[in-house]
């Protein structure tokens, strides 16, 4: 029973990959989803591009995200950055506050169509959770080991990278976890100023009346975002387990 | 040798430590000892400059401990704090390497001074160093806290209530082996503890502090005859004075001429031992075997007290 979720995992996996490799085996399944005749699978464009150029995008904005996030969890945790603590909440809060189709409307005049406004909304969107949970990591050190390495005769440097950022790794990982899989979903919305994800689909078949369109196109995001969802969970068990704290 | 002259330390209006002075002699024990809120924590985080004084000077072999920035001179000074702080995130032998690989010592150097002390404190290199600190006992962890502490063979080792979070079996055992420890590398410990049994038992001198001010430096036997103060009384215990004093003086040096009956007790035990196992067993006397395991003489209930009486 214990390999039971492993082997769920790995067939949810090969089914996605079977599906946008060869959407054709699956047409019958969707057949009954559509109305007078319309093509049960999507035909203008090919599913596997869509799937890894939505890939690409997330990845790109949590990248940006990850960076600009944890260098503001590091700059407000030093002693002489403590001050823009409040600042950076707010600016990131901001982020999370600002609805992504907002921010595509008003990034769209500013940076044109396609994938470029999309990123600068998933940007904004994913930065909230991966600093807070940085700054929880950060800020919940156990005191004696911190202690220890000041006493070893760390410098302020040394302490980051070979204590402090090590410590904080599950729960900032927990936060990157968060904010992929809000990317992941959100994303989709960046079809709407035609950027190149998997929200095609979806429109796509809103527009058209085709059932099958929306289903095929929410149900590759959705197996997506749960295998990452359980792939991050994995690595952040690994490196809680490593520390000895059982989660 | 250390010498702290005229050291204060005040957070804003109140005095943590109030001008303390005093030498630690090289390859001693000093052992500060006080209640909590007494200033003796900061006085030994002043030595290694995690705390920076308010005024006052500390020389390390008589150089200022201002001469070097902090964390080198932290990195020439070994420091144990209580419940040892290990980085969980490295292996036993990577939390040893810790001052080492800070010094930038080659990979050879390193495995052969870590699995030398691994083997000083009693831990087989074979099967702990791939370990991480949570898969050891408390009493293991307190090991590798000194290993660390010691990895760079540094000459000063400030110690922070280093067994406070061990039970009392495992603490005797941790106290016993530092003790032969430091006979065998002459490293000069200053300890910080609450405990006055501590303090007696391991300290060739101690400091008892209070309210930010030293209020007695002086060796153990002196510290109990003559205390400084009520509060150095109090802190004594008067009920324990007579088997404090006792427990400093070893069996060999209270072993009056004659035989004795039943079984014997070894030179090396402590005179407290002695006494305990006269009053507990009912015997007048008991007979003395030295390390050899020859008899030299006995010990008796009469010698002993007359022993635990106060020092004129």
């Amino acid at each position: 029973m214990k390999w039971l979720p492993t082997i769920a995992r790995l067939a949810l996996l090969a089914l996605l990959v079977a599906f946008v490799t060869s959407p054709g085996w699956f047409e019958p399944l969707l057949k009954p989803l559509t109305e007078n005749n319309a093509p049960a699978i999507y035909n203008q464009g090919s599913l596997l591009t869509l799937t890894l150029l939505h890939l690409r995008t997330v990845a790109i904005a949590t990248l940006a995200a990850i960076v600009v996030a944890v260098g503001l969890a590091i700059l407000v945790t030093r002693p002489f950055g403590a001050e823009f603590l409040p600042l950076s909440r707010s600016l990131v809060n901001i982020g999370q506050t600002f609805p992504p189709v907002a921010v595509l409307a008003l990034a769209v005049p500013a940076v044109g169509f396609g994938e470029k406004p999309t990123l600068i909304a998933l940007f904004l969107y994913g930065l909230l959770p991966i600093f807070e949970n940085a700054l929880t990591g950060l800020t919940t050190l156990p005191a004696n080991v911190v202690e220890a390495a000041r006493g070893a005769g760390m410098t302020p440097a040394q302490r980051l990278v070979k204590v402090e950022l090590p410590l904080a790794l599950p729960v900032m990982l927990a936060g990157v976890r968060l904010s992929v899989v809000i990317s992941l979903a959100t994303a989709t919305i960046g079809s709407t100023v035609a950027a190149k994800t998997l929200g095609e689909v979806i429109i796509a078949g809103l527009l058209s009346n085709n059932l099958a369109f929306v289903l095929q196109g929410g149900l590759i995001v959705a197996a997506i975002a749960v295998l990452i969802h359980d792939g991050f969970l994995a690595l952040e068990r690994m490196a809680a387990r490593r520390m000895g704290r059982e989660r | 040798m250390i010498e702290i002259e005229g050291i204060t330390k005040r957070y804003g209006e109140s005095t943590v430590v109030d001008d303390v002075s005093m030498v630690i002699e090289p390859r001693s024990i000093t052992v500060i000892v006080g209640t909590s809120g007494s200033g003796k924590t900061t006085l030994l985080r002043m030595i290694n400059r995690l705390v920076e004084p308010t005024s006052g000077a500390i020389r390390l072999d008589g150089a200022d401990n201002r001469s070097l920035p902090g964390y080198e001179l932290r990195r020439s000074i070994g420091y144990v704090i209580q419940g040892h702080g290990l980085f969980p995130h490295r292996t036993v032998a990577e939390n040893i390497a810790t001052v080492p690989l800070l010094l930038g010592w080659d990979d050879e150097r390193i495995r052969a001074r870590v699995e030398e002390l691994m083997s000083l404190f009693q831990l087989d290199p074979g099967e702990f160093s791939g370990r991480y600190p949570h898969e050891l006992s408390g009493g293991q962890q307190q090991r590798v806290g000194v290993a660390r502490a010691l990895a760079a063979g540094p000459n000063v080792l400030l110690m922070d209530e280093p067994f406070g979070a061990l039970d009392p079996i495992i603490r005797n055992k941790a106290q016993e082996d530092l003790l032969a420890i430091q006979k065998r590398l002459g490293t000069t410990i200053v300890l910080v503890t609450h405990d006055m049994e501590e303090a007696v038992h391991m300290g060739d001198r101690i400091a008892v502090m209070d309210g930010g001010r030293l209020l007695q430096y002086d060796t153990p036997d002196r510290i109990l005859a003559h205390p400084a103060s009520t509060f150095v009384d109090t802190l004594v215990g008067a009920s324990e004075k007579p088997f404090r004093l006792l427990s400093l003086g070893r069996v060999g040096d209270a072993v009056e001429e004659g035989p004795a009956e039943g079984e014997p007790i070894a030179a090396d035990a402590s005179q407290r031992d002695a006494l305990a196992e006269l009053l507990w067993s009912g015997r007048p006397a008991l007979p003395v075997r030295n390390a050899n395991g020859r008899l030299i003489g006995k010990v008796t209930v009469d010698g002993l007290v007359r022993r635990a009486a106060c020092p004129a």
